[in-house]
This record gives C-alpha cells, structure tokens and sequence, in this order.
C-alpha cells in the first residue's frame, strides 16, 4: 500500500518535472552561447496553446508537438535578433518575450479554453522494462514525450561536452572575441543555440497542453517557465543535470498534489506555495555553492558581442 | 544586409543621438499598433476600428479620462519603484508581489481597527503598506547583496507566493461573512479609505505618485547617494573602486523600490476597492516594468508613460465588450518593448548606406 503510494508519486514527479526539463535544456543550450533568454515562460506558452489547437484540429499529437517546436522557435529568433544583432538588453527583450508570448497565447487562446483534447499522448508501457518491480512503473510506464527527454538528456551532454560543436558552442559563451579569432561564426552559433532553446522550451510547453493536463487554460504554464530559469543555475549549465533538479521540483510538485487529495489540514493556497518557496532556497544554497567551488555561469553570458570592441 | 545594389552597414555614434531618443517611442508605438493589427485582422476585425474604440474609450470622454488616471496611479508607484531599481541595474521584476503584500498590510490595519475616524489609521496604512512591500523585496536584496543571488528568479517566485498568501485570506480567515461567498474583505471604514477626487474613482492616491516622482528625481539627480546608485548601475567596478558600499545600496534600494509597489498596494485597496480581494491587480507590477524602460527610468516621465498605459489598459477594456481578449493589451505591451529595444540601437548607432562593390568586408 504504502509502496503503491510513492511509486504514484515518484511516477507523477517524472511527468511533472518533464515539462521544466525541456525547457531547461533549451535554456542550458542559449546560455553556454552566452545568451540569456528569460522569455522562456512566454515561449512555453505559445508552445503549449500552438500545439494544442494544431492537435485539436488534426486530432495528432504529433502534428501539434512539431509546430510547438516552430511556435517556440520562432519566438526564441524575435530575443536573438534583438541581442545578437541588435545588441539590445538580454534582461530586458526577455522580459519583453515572455509578456508578448503570454499575450499572444492568451489572445489565439481564447476560443479554445476548456475543451479537452481527444487525442493527447498517452502512457504506452514499454515491453518487459515496465515489468520490472518498482522501477517499470516508475521509469517505463509513460508517455513518449518522458521517454525522448532519457535520450536527449544523454544527447545533449554529449554534444555540449564531447564534441567539437558542443566545444565551439562553450567557446563561444565564454570567450566570444577568442572564438571569433579562430574562425568561429559567433553570430551564427548563438542564433543557432538560442532557437534550439526555444523550440525545446516549445515542448516543454507542449507537453503541459498535451499530456500534463491535456486542456488549454490562459496561463497555465504557471512560472515553470522561471522554474526552469532557476534550475540551469542549479545543473550548473550542465544538461546531465537538469535531469535531477527536474524531477525534485517535479518530485514537489507530485507531493503537493497528494497532499492535497489526502485531505490534509494545510490550505491548498500553501501546498502550491511550495514549489516557488522552494526555488528561491535551492536557488540561494546552489548560487552560494556555485560561489565557493567557482562553478560560475559562462563568462560571457548576457554581454552582446560587438566584433569592434574585441 | 543587402538591398538593391547599395549595403547598409552600421556604424557606431560617438554621441548618442538625442532626436532618436524622443522619437523612437513614437515609431515603436506606431509600429506595435501596426503589427497588433496582423493579429486583429486575422482574428476577424477591422484594426482601425478597434484602435479608434480604444483611443476614445480611453481619452474621449471625462469617465475615460478619470479611469485612465485611475489605472495610471499605480502603474507611476510601481514604475517609479521598478525604476530606482533598474537604475542600479537591480531587476526588481516582483512589483506585482510587492504591491500585494502591500495590500495585505494595509487591510491588515483597516480590519485590525474598523471604529474608524481614527486619524491614525490612514498614515499606518500607507507606513505599514511600505513597509510590506520594502520587507518583501528585501528577501531577495539580502542574498542577491551577499551571495549574488539572482533577483530576477528571487522576486519573480515571490509574486506567485503573494497572491497566494492574498487569496488564502481572502478565500479563508479574512473573508466577508456578508459577502456572499466572494472571495473579498469587508469593507473598509472611512477613516482607512482615501478621499475621491473630481468627483469620480480618481483617488488621493495620485499625489503619492506625483510626490514620489519628485522626490525620487532629486534623490536620484541631486544627492550623493543617487549618485552613487547611478554609478554602481553604469559601471559597478568603479563604484566598489571608489568605496561606495554596494552590499547595503543593494538592500536600500530594494526596500525603497519594494515600498514604493506596495504604496501603489496599499492605495488599490484604500482608494478604489475599499476592501481586499482576489485579483487585485491586473499585472500592474508587470506592465510597470515597461512603463520604467519606456521612460528611461526618468520620474516624470514615468507618469507620462503610465498615463498612456493606463489609457491602453481601458481602451483593452472597453474593446472587451467586441469580443476581443483582454491579453491583446499585454500582447501590444510586449511588442512595443521588442521595438523600443530594437529602436535603441538606433540612438547608439547609426545607419549607412554604402554601394555594394563586392570588397567589403563580412
């Protein structure tokens, strides 16, 4: 009984914190090329409400999720003209990012709130795996969107770390004059890592409207967008561990949900507190870590690059 | 970029230049109308039409004027607040929590003592709504001073904890036994409500916005300390070099910036809703980031600003009545950032035309 208990809550905790990884990934990608994009609750939003009406349409999950990635994507080009090209405030444009993406999504939104899709993604068991005590129906009993974010994780490790794009791309967020003197496009590097952020943040959202819940509602991304935000500080800009941050907050996430169906004395309005409380002290006690074991962010990150100041 | 035979290239300014600075809102404002209007054609309006609508709900008529100033009021306070912060290249975006526990104080003391034609009921309110919000904002202040922690994360996680802790009370200890189960406080006494002005919702509030741009300009223009904000915001390296004390500039200027939302708090609720209740403000703290940027962290030109924020939110409500969504107002809010940031290049730098004759360079 108890066992059944926190294999359902371990098992949420992963769809939960699905959701933040994605966007958190992207977000990694943006700033190792040392641009900052805080415009990642706006493009998971318009991800989610993209995907969702494409989806109702097509009745094909599928279909929705890739113009999520395109919605996403395109919203991430609009914050990399402004700071790459234009040189503008990173704070600021992705300020400016997340208030339109809210807008927008709030404004194609509105004639679809509520309705439930027909086809969302399912959990689809994978054979034998999802067989195995505890661990099947923790890990291997979900939807397809869980099971690419174990290959892209590894993936993106890989890239950022073992290879020469993944080298060019820290080389770039660290050092952008050094990298432009060997050769390297700096210009076109970030434009390239900051759309690839959006489109993953683009799923991210998607998987809310797709799987988590599956219906559209104004705003529903409810700050895990800026969760997201927070978790790059605490995987250190390090993709292999977004995966652990994800599933804490995920994790919280789950437990408040539980709380609040076991009829607890807590007031809900407190149970949903958690997850904000608790970024704030992960974010005070991973910033001071960070400090102490200088593991800082790239060296170049929010500075645009301007080939005659170099 | 090429276009038809000649190359446009940029080239920096050595002096920024100051006809761009007054005219780049005007473009940016023309140009997010412009591409507002792609979306209300494509959703089935006559763009024209629905601006004409939102201008004239807004400006065209005395009520319109009044509710524009009334909106306005705490878009100049958490403005003014989001602005001394920026300055200090401190990125306050927790304006909206702010004003709430602003709010929350200030009922506090209304509810705490209802006998009324008490006369210092009103000054507690406003001291203990500062001090709310300056409270709230410190929480971030102190661990972005000490261990630099992100304040941008900090202050926006607050927010969502704000209007959770308002909608605790207001759905549980604090609710109206008369209220018909809505989630709002009883009213408040006349001694904890500011006095209407010009005979309409315009309220008392609008001097706390006229006083503090005036006294945040001769702070920021014309003491030491302003001074000192003002360098540690352009060049913190030469502000440490020089000995000012950032860690305790970082922690005073979040307090002030802090009670200033909540000032703007502590006036929603004793000048327009004389009561707490759900849904308080409709994204004041953010709107009012833009409202800062737009005004180039200048006081006065805050409340210029905030005066055509307001009019835009009342031109998004009125329009609401057409069948269009209230978030078109923060879609057209978000665009016009894209463009006022965009435009700034142009103050910086200027734009060259050169014949392509193929030796460029890239």
């Amino acid at each position: 009984m108890n066992t059944d208990i926190a294999i359902a809550i371990l098992a949420t905790a992963i769809t939960a914190g699905t959701p933040i990884m994605y966007a958190a990934l992207g977000e990694i990608l943006a700033e190792r090329a040392g641009i900052l994009n805080l415009g990642v609750e706006g493009m998971m939003l318009v991800g989610a409400v993209s995907g969702f009406i494409l989806a109702l349409h097509t009745s094909n999950p599928w279909a929705g999720l890739l113009l999520a990635m395109l919605a996403g994507g395109f919203m991430a080009l609009i914050h990399a003209f402004l700071t790459i090209t234009l040189k503008a405030n990173q704070v600021v444009s992705g300020l400016a990012l997340t208030l339109f993406g809210t807008g927008l999504a709030g404004y194609i939104g509105k004639s679809y709130v509520g309705i439930r899709l027909p086809e969302s993604f399912r959990a689809v068991p994978v054979p034998v795996l999802s067989d195995i005590p505890i661990i099947g129906p923790v890990l291997f009993n979900h939807d397809p969107l869980v099971y690419i974010s174990y290959f892209i994780v590894p993936a993106l490790w890989f890239l950022v770390f073992r290879t020469r794009a993944g080298l060019n791309l820290r080389a770039v967020g660290e050092n952008p004059a050094a990298a432009d003197s060997v050769g390297i496009n700096v210009f076109r590097t970030r434009y390239i890592y900051v759309i690839a952020g959006g489109m993953l943040a683009g799923i991210g959202g998607a998987y809310l409207s797709l799987h988590y819940v599956p219906v559209w509602v104004e705003n529903m991304t409810a700050g895990r967008g800026w969760i997201a935000v927070a978790l790059v500080i605490f995987a250190t800009w390090n993709p292999a561990n977004a995966i652990w941050g994800a599933y804490l907050f995920g994790g919280l996430d789950a437990l408040g949900l539980r709380l609040q169906t076991l009829n607890v004395t807590v007031s809900p309005y407190f149970l949903k507190m958690l997850p904000y409380i608790f970024t704030v002290l992960v974010l005070i006690l991973v910033t001071r870590r960070n400090m102490l074991s200088r593991r800082g962010s790239p060296k170049a990150l929010g500075l645009p690059y301007d080939r005659e100041e170099r | 970029m090429i276009i038809r035979g000649t190359r446009l290239t940029i080239e920096k300014r050595l002096v920024p230049s100051s006809s761009a600075y007054l005219v780049i809102p005007f473009i940016s404002i023309f140009m997010a109308l412009l591409v507002g209007s792609i979306f209300l054609y494509f959703s089935g309006h006559e763009p024209v039409a629905v601006y004409y609508k939102m201008f004239k709900g807004a400006f065209g008529s005395r009520y319109g004027i009044t509710e524009t100033i009334v909106k306005a009021i705490p878009l100049t306070l958490v403005g003014l607040g989001v602005a001394l912060a920026f300055r200090m290249q401190l990125w306050n975006i927790g304006g909206e929590g702010q004003l709430y526990m602003g709010a929350f104080a200030a009922t506090w003391v209304a509810l705490t003592f209802p006998e009324g034609s008490v006369w210092w009921v009103m000054p507690a309110m406003i001291a203990l709504g500062m001090l709310a919000g300056g409270l709230w904002a410190l929480l971030t202040a102190i661990p972005k001073a000490i261990w630099g922690v992100n304040e941008i994360i900090t202050t926006l996680m607050l927010n969502y904890v704000a209007i959770l802790w308002v909608d605790y009370l207001v759905y549980g200890p604090w609710k109206d036994p008369a209220g018909f189960n809505f989630p709002l406080t009883a009213v408040f006494s006349d001694a904890a409500t500011l006095p209407g002005l010009f005979d309409s919702r315009v309220h008392a509030g609008l001097f706390f916005g006229i006083v503090a741009a005036i006294i945040l300009y001769l702070v920021v223009y014309h003491t030491r300390w302003g001074y000192e904000i003002r360098v540690t915001g352009e060049n913190p390296g030469a502000a440490r070099y020089a000995g000012m004390n950032t860690t305790r500039n970082i922690m005073l200027v979040m307090l002030f910036s802090g009670a200033l939302c909540g000032l703007a708090g502590m006036s929603e609720v004793s000048g327009i809703g004389h009561r707490l209740q759900h849904g308080l403000s409709p994204g004041y703290g953010y709107t009012a980031i833009i409202v800062a940027w737009l005004s180039r962290l200048n006081p006065f030109a805050v409340i210029l600003v905030a005066i055509l924020f307001g009019g835009l939110q009342v031109g998004g409500f009125i329009v609401q009545t057409s069948g269009i969504p209230s978030s078109m107002v923060y879609m057209l809010q978000g665009l016009l950032l894209f463009f006022v940031l965009g435009g700034e290049l142009l103050t910086g730098y200027r734009l060259n035309r050169v014949p392509a004759t193929g030796e460029a360079t890239k």
